[in-house]
């Protein structure tokens, strides 16, 4: 028995690397990404405890986003708001256990971190349309007055729920749950389908 | 549709993100073995089901996955506060005259 395990991603058998080769050369005003196998982890705990937020900011080296539906970035870990008591950080792949391990060191008392990096996808929606996909699959208002840069918000995506991140004015990042990635990328490729889709691998 | 303000995201959202969960500030007896059949009963399933004001329970099922209260006009449907747990709701059938 081999002890080798390949990981594939929910995303694997639509096989991005095949599409992009084909929609390589499209001019296509929506573009998809999976930006699959990064590290996830589910970060909870009091953010009114000094200990804990410094903790936190000197484990990953940037400070917690408390403010609602806000986040923070480095160049090697962002952290999304999700609840008054819960963030989810992500870090390249490969280094969850050591940025687990990092919080672990740093953090006391009453808090949790679990790592979720297996239940879920991250989906880069991208293109000069990827608003007009957003406006026909939720009622969040994408406006960037009313969704600035940097926002997060968890809503509902069509017939499913994500967590949505706003990096530029028209990119955005949605992490959704393993079970559901595969429906959103039904959903996505339908919705995309008069602004024309590239699937970048 | 509702827009629902979350008092934890403090921002309005749509309907469709919430779930009812019914009525709120149901406090669980302190000591369930001395209670009779007939007040568990009442704990367990009677519900006020007001015509006017009623303070509900709500939770932001796909934002925050919090729970907070509401106080909510039966007839017309108005919202008129949301708040989060454990506090208390400032509009009051007492003060349901100016809330009309």
């Amino acid at each position: 028995m081999s002890n080798v395990i390949t990981p594939e991603s929910p995303l694997f058998h639509a096989d991005f690397a095949k599409l992009a080769e084909v929609t390589k050369s499209l001019d296509a005003g929506v573009e998809l990404e999976e930006k699959a196998f990064l590290g996830h982890l589910n970060l909870r705990g009091n953010a009114s405890d000094e200990a804990f937020t410094s903790g936190v900011e000197k484990a990953l080296g940037v400070a917690l986003p408390t403010a609602p539906c806000t986040s923070a970035q480095s160049d090697a870990v962002t952290i999304l708001w999700l609840s008054p008591d819960e963030w989810l950080i992500i870090v390249d792949g490969g280094k969850e256990h050591e940025t687990e391990a990092a919080l672990r060191a740093n953090l006391t008392g009453h808090f949790a971190v679990s790592d979720v990096s297996g239940g879920q996808t991250i989906v880069r929606l991208a293109g000069s349309d990827s608003i007009n996909v957003l406006k026909k699959s939720m009622g969040y208002d994408t406006h960037i007055d009313n969704f600035p840069v940097g926002k997060v918000i968890g809503t509902a995506f069509s017939k499913t729920s994500c967590h949505m991140l706003r990096t530029a004015e028209t990119e955005f990042l949605m992490v959704v749950r393993r079970s559901f990635a595969d429906y959103m990328w039904l959903w996505l490729q339908q919705a995309s389908k008069e602004y024309g889709l590239k699937v970048i691998a | 549709m509702f827009e629902i303000y979350c008092p934890y995201c403090e921002e309005h959202r749509e309907e469709e993100e919430f779930h009812p969960v019914g009525e709120a500030h149901i406090q669980r007896p302190v000591d369930p073995e001395a209670l009779s059949d007939e007040e568990w009963a009442h704990y367990l399933f009677y519900r006020k089901n007001p015509r006017g004001l009623h303070h509900e329970m709500w939770v932001h099922a796909t934002g925050c996955r919090k729970f907070f209260n509401m106080t909510r006009h039966t007839v017309t449907y108005q919202i008129m506060e949301t708040y989060k747990m454990g506090e208390q709701p400032s509009v009051t059938e007492g003060a349901k005259d100016d809330a009309k």
